[in-house]
């Protein structure tokens, strides 16, 4: 297990093995009756709420969704905070980048109406609405985020969960800020600097396919170029 | 707000613009190639195939062409991710580098089909 | 060394070839160019270039060459259809085809030899 910050150094513990034990399991009983200054985060502890995400065994996960038996090797398992992100302290890692990349990729919905109009209708089948309920359940728990390659190559990438909510607000009728959004999501800074490694859609727990709203991106942002929109 | 974006769309459709004619230009040429090279290959024989041959020129211009736009291109990410090089230099020496690809490019197309 | 086990899946292997593949192309590149403008010389020119090819090694990266850019034409395919296609879970899958193809250019090439 990871202690330390940026300098530190992974430290050993013993943990008895229960049956249907979750990584999650493993941490808390570590912090409650090995080691009190352990430093971790979780919350629902029912995979709803992406707060427990870890590195274990070199894979971003979800501890609480994560069973022992699955992936501990020999009995042993190797736990650290999340990839690509600067660490507070053991297990804890700093999302502030994460979210102000979401707010630079314009990851808000930018709505014309107001309570005096009527409502929009949106066809639920629809194309559009379609592409963006495939995207809509992120949870911003940053797996994506921590598997991505691009974004450790890049400091100034926004990455596949910026993206692709800037995706489903792209596929969203209802939004007005589309012109602005394209021109956050363009460049290489943005959509055009993935290169399709997939870890991303390999690895989200919501199995949300980030390269697809990438790609999504791709094409509409080059649309828009060819419209001189953009 | 992200004022590079028009640019850096505008490589990326050149790219797989390029990537689409290299792709047809690669069939192509692969095909020829094993086709030329059975039971080995000498001078005479290519020349004696290829020049004169203004629709191979033209193709293999195309092809030179497309290859100029497309390789430095593809090395700008790989430069800027593997090596840490971004910026003007960087772009610069990629320009430089698609002079040269084009400039002996189309020497070797000339010599070969005209 | 880059930590390989999240990596370890089929879609980064292929942008792996496909980086690679790139680079061994754009730097072999200006030297096929420049052997082939030898042409302009002469026959003769081109003749000596073409013996000093035959030797194995020289033979081997030819080979080596071919490969490559069969296999970064594959994987291009493949970047080409995530991109501009719609999204089918059986573009995971174009790894495979993209690999499958490239082996059989490269046998083709080196049955033709």
């Amino acid at each position: 297990m990871w202690r330390g910050a940026a300098a530190g150094a992974f430290c050993h513990f013993e943990v008895p093995r229960y049956a249907s034990q979750t990584v999650l399991d493993v941490v808390t009983h570590i912090q409650r009756h090995l080691d009190p200054t352990l430093a971790y985060r979780y919350a629902c502890r029912v995979g709803m709420c992406g707060s427990c995400a870890m590195t274990v065994n070199g894979i971003a996960r979800w501890t609480c969704r994560t069973h022992v038996d699955k992936v501990a090797q020999d009995g042993r398992l190797e736990i650290a905070p999340l990839a690509n992100l600067p660490v507070i302290r053991d297990l804890v890692a700093d999302m502030s980048a994460f979210f102000d990349k979401w707010a630079r990729a314009q990851g808000r919905f930018a709505g014309a109406r107001t309570r005096l109009d009527d409502f929009e209708r949106v066809p639920p089948q629809s194309e559009a609405r379609l592409q963006a309920d495939a995207g809509i359940e992120c949870i911003g728990c940053g797996v994506c985020y921590a598997s991505c390659d691009v974004v450790a190559w890049n400091p100034d990438y926004l990455g596949p969960a910026a993206l692709n909510r800037a995706w489903t607000l792209v596929q969203d009728e209802r939004d007005a800020g589309r012109a602005a959004r394209l021109r956050a999501v363009a460049g290489d800074a943005g959509c055009h600097a993935c290169h399709t490694h997939m870890s991303c859609t390999e690895r989200c727990p919501k199995h949300i396919a980030p390269t697809a709203a990438i790609g999504g991106l791709k094409r509409a942002v080059a649309r828009a170029a060819l419209r001189g929109e953009l | 707000m992200n004022s590079r974006a028009r640019g850096e769309t505008w490589l990326w459709i050149a790219q797989r613009a390029s990537a689409a004619v290299l792709a047809v230009c690669v069939v192509v040429h692969l095909g020829t190639v094993i086709y030329a090279v059975r039971g080995g290959l000498t001078a005479a024989e290519i020349l004696g195939r290829t020049r004169g041959s203004l629709g191979w020129l033209a193709f293999y211009a195309l092809f030179v062409l497309a290859a100029a736009v497309h390789a430095p291109i593809g090395l700008r990410s790989v430069l800027a991710e593997w090596l840490g090089w971004r910026g003007p230099s960087r772009d610069a020496a990629l320009l430089a580098f698609a002079v040269l690809l084009a400039a002996l490019g189309m020497r070797a197309v000339l010599a070969v089909f005209a | 060394m880059t930590d390989i086990r999240a990596r370890n899946h089929p879609s980064y292997w292929t942008f792996v070839v496909h980086r690679v593949s790139g680079i061994a192309l754009a730097l072999f590149l200006p030297l096929h160019f420049w052997a082939l403008g030898q042409a302009l010389e002469g026959a003769p020119r081109l003749d000596a270039f073409l013996a000093w090819s035959a030797q194995p090694l020289v033979r081997l990266a030819e080979w080596g060459l071919v490969l490559a850019l069969a296999a970064h034409l594959g994987g291009g395919l493949r970047v080409l259809a995530l991109e501009f296609l719609p999204w089918r879970d059986w573009q995971k899958s174009l790894t495979a085809a993209a690999a499958a193809a490239t082996l059989a250019v490269g046998l083709a090439f080196a049955l033709a030899l």
